[in-house]
């Protein structure tokens, strides 16, 4: 020990110009952790906390307890789904930087987190998405066309042009609104989950935050009313490793993982690998079982890497290796599904290429069809007028005058 | 009719609407087993249940936020936030949620969450028990933001309030729960019983949210105020004689402009006054708004009272505090100017 104290400083483990090292990762083999009775005990199952589930192993075999009962046709359909959001992803952002849309935000390497948990969830459960869930929006149905005439704030945008792109809703899916504060989420899923429970339902609801929010107080209110009341909630931490140029462990997660989050409140914990489609499904599933069956609140912590930049306003070659991503230990969630299925004979690399072309010219015929409804520069537009709708269940007259002042001005 | 002080008439608009609907639920700090350190609370829990009458942890930011998904879940939350002094760690959730949840998405998802909390000084609570944070809400649009002065508008609002679709937040002047207060501390205590506004039916009514009221008509100027200084203002125009137009806010956002004007014009004066601090108090809305739909009707400047524009202090309370000498200096000051 030293003789005096000193001021820890978090510091990444690399930066631009150094060798990325992921040695900080601790990983657990495939197939090696035990796969609990959903009911146990939190205290009996706190290795799962810092352990890691995974099921594809290296030769992209699924092994172990957590494999999950999947037939190679239901695989092919999510991993469809996983290339159709990295599609829309791509497309969006060359789109935003043709300057057709003001900003995007792109989930590349995260697709397995959406879509894995949005295929173990029901659709009555409600999710509380952060801004790097288009996938649950997508699987749960929101139309490609939808999610585009929201960027574009045009006269078929869901958010009648009120938010910039990407703050997506669905009422009708079960997905709730993106907020821009982070976490603040997180205490809304915990009291729809108390609310299902109150009225003697058997939804969940599962919320999602980066690692870089777990910072936030709503994380910890939400944890703390989870645990006293024993929400049937999921709450996954998405650690990406980076919010922005901010690396996990100024978050805190030197010391333990952000699965361990909850334990101190009797909250089990689950770190799983986040890339791997049936690990994430499976971990997940187990957490809605629980949680159906009165068992409470569980903390998922899905460890992948944030593919791309944080959003289109940042450069991340200048705060991390620019070949970081290619040195992940946990790869590419999207290749290792491909990749299993190959290995299970249900796949190929033509198929999977044919599928690439397909869904790109998905995403193609949708935007050509979204900007039918408007651009940024090509009309129709919106009604301005419509600024002052929905801030009250009714209008109150000093908003009709305002708006009557707007139309006045502008005429 | 039965008497009722404003804790009861508060508790009976919980009860009645609990009775009434299913998916009103309490939240809120001590308010379950105990019924409140206000005991606004008080006997609910035994009668509708732990679980529409929840003890919460010691986490504003916690009881808010879980009231929104609450009330995004169908139900029509009723959370206590045992101080206004404490509302500070939930105020993200209110102005940046609460508040524009209906806005972002268009009406597909609303949260009816009411937020009570007592507010404003005169019981001894230092800076930490006595403030009147009304203006950082009045200034956050999709809040309706209310103030009662008296059990009978308190329930007939609170009612409104919980069966409205907006957030709202409901302020109660706490140094008005058992009785009226006229600003002087020297005075022995005064019931309820004796004020008109003491008479509450003990069943089912509404005050319409968005509505000042007139509480004494008078001629020579207007008193807009709110709260605890309702009573005050009253006491402050008897003191110098003036023949004032008392009007109680009531509802602060929307605001309920003709009513306002309307008295104004009538008395070409107007003096506007409230126990938060000055400075972008709410006051400033008020004098604003008047200056704007009045300003030809005016024979004097209008005169704006608040609180000191410091923290306020506990030994100095009754120098902070704008009670009848400063309001009556106020009125003197309007009635004098040519």
């Amino acid at each position: 020990m030293a003789t005096k104290s000193r001021l820890h400083i978090p510091r990444a483990s690399a930066r631009p110009g150094e060798k990325p090292d992921f040695s900080y990762l601790e990983l657990s083999p495939a197939g090696s952790v035990d796969r609990p009775p959903v009911d146990a005990r939190t205290r009996d199952i706190e290795n799962l906390s810092s352990d890691m589930v995974r099921v594809l192993d290296e030769n992209h075999e699924a092994v172990g307890p957590w494999k999950p009962d999947f037939d190679a046709r239901q695989l092919q359909v999510s991993l469809r789904w996983m290339m159709l959001v990295r599609a829309f992803d791509r497309r969006m952002w060359q789109i935003q930087r043709q300057g057709r849309i003001s900003f995007y935000m792109e989930s590349a390497g995260e697709e397995a987190v959406s879509i894995a948990q949005a295929v173990a969830l029901r659709p009555g459960d409600m999710c509380f998405p952060s801004y790097r869930n288009q996938g649950l929006y997508l699987y749960r149905g929101t139309k490609l066309v939808d999610m585009m005439c929201q960027c574009l704030s045009n006269t078929r945008d869901m958010c009648k042009g009120r938010q910039m792109p990407i703050m997506y809703h669905n009422r009708n899916a079960n997905v709730f609104s993106i907020s821009g504060n982070l976490c603040t989420q997180y205490p809304h899923a915990v009291g729809w989950a108390m609310a299902s429970a109150l009225k003697g339902e058997d939804h969940i609801a599962a919320s999602w935050v980066g690692d870089g929010s777990t910072a936030e107080a709503d994380f910890h209110y939400a944890l703390t009313f989870a645990a006293i009341y024993q929400a049937p909630v999921i709450l996954n931490v998405v650690n990406n490793q980076w919010a922005i140029s901010t690396f996990q462990g100024t978050a805190g997660g030197e010391r333990r993982p952000f699965a361990a989050r909850g334990l101190g409140l009797g909250i089990p914990g689950i770190r799983v690998d986040g890339n791997d489609f049936l690990a994430v499904y499976a971990v997940t599933l187990w957490a809605a079982d629980r949680a159906r069956r009165g068992g409470g609140p569980t903390l998922i912590e899905l460890v992948t890497y944030r593919g791309g930049a944080h959003s289109t306003s940042d450069d991340p070659s200048k705060y991390r290796p620019k070949d970081e991503w290619a040195e992940f230990p946990l790869g590419d969630p999207v290749e290792r599904l491909k990749l299993h299925l190959i290995s299970e004979g249900a796949w190929s690399e033509e198929k999977h290429e044919e599928l690439e072309k397909e869904l790109r010219d998905e995403v193609l015929a949708a935007w050509k069809e979204a900007q039918r409804f408007g651009t940024m520069t090509e009309g129709p537009f919106l009604d301005p007028s419509l600024m002052f709708d929905d801030v009250y269940a009714e209008m109150p007259a000093h908003l009709e005058e305002q708006r009557r002042q707007m139309l006045a001005i502008e005429d | 009719m039965a008497q009722m002080n404003m804790i009861e008439s508060i508790r009976s608009a919980m009860d009645v609407t609990m009775g009434r609907d299913p998916h009103v639920v309490v939240l809120g700090e001590d308010v379950g087993y105990f019924g409140g350190v206000f005991r606004c609370t008080d006997g609910l829990q035994r009668k509708y249940g732990e679980d529409r009458v929840i003890d919460a942890p010691i986490a504003e930011g916690g009881i808010i936020g879980t009231a929104i998904g609450m009330g995004v879940n169908g139900l029509r939350p009723v959370a206590e936030i045992q101080f206004a002094d404490y509302i500070y760690p939930g105020y993200d959730q209110v102005v940046s949620e609460l508040a524009r949840l209906r806005y972002r998405t268009c009406g597909d998802f609303f949260s009816p969450v009411t937020i009570r909390t007592p507010c404003g000084g005169g019981i001894r609570g230092g800076q930490t028990h006595s403030q009147s944070p009304e203006a950082l809400f009045t200034h956050v649009s999709g809040i309706t933001t209310i103030m009662p002065s008296n059990p009978y508008d308190a329930k007939g609002l609170l009612i409104s309030a919980i069966q409205s679709d907006d957030p709202i937040v409901f302020f109660e002047p706490k140094r008005i729960y058992n009785g009226p207060f006229d600003g002087d501390p020297e005075k022995p205590a005064v019931s309820w019983s004796s004020h008109a506004k003491g008479e509450v039916p003990e069943g089912y009514y509404t005050v319409p949210i968005g509505s000042a009221e007139i509480v004494k008509p008078g001629d020579d100027l207007t008193i807009i105020t709110y709260g605890t200084l309702v009573h005050v203002a009253q006491a402050s125009a008897e003191l110098t004689g003036v023949d004032a137009e008392i009007v109680d806010v009531r509802t602060l956002a929307p605001l309920d402009i003709p009513t306002l004007a309307d008295s104004v014009r009538k008395t070409g004066r107007c003096l506007v006054a409230h126990e938060a601090t000055r400075y972008s108090g709410f006051g400033a809305e008020l004098v604003a708004t008047i200056q704007e739909e009045c300003f030809y009707h005016l024979e004097a400047p209008i005169e704006r009272i608040g609180g000191w524009d410091t923290p306020y202090p506990h030994a100095f309370e009754w120098n902070y505090f704008p009670g009848q000498k400063r309001i009556a200096a106020g009125i003197r000051k309007v009635m004098e100017a040519e």
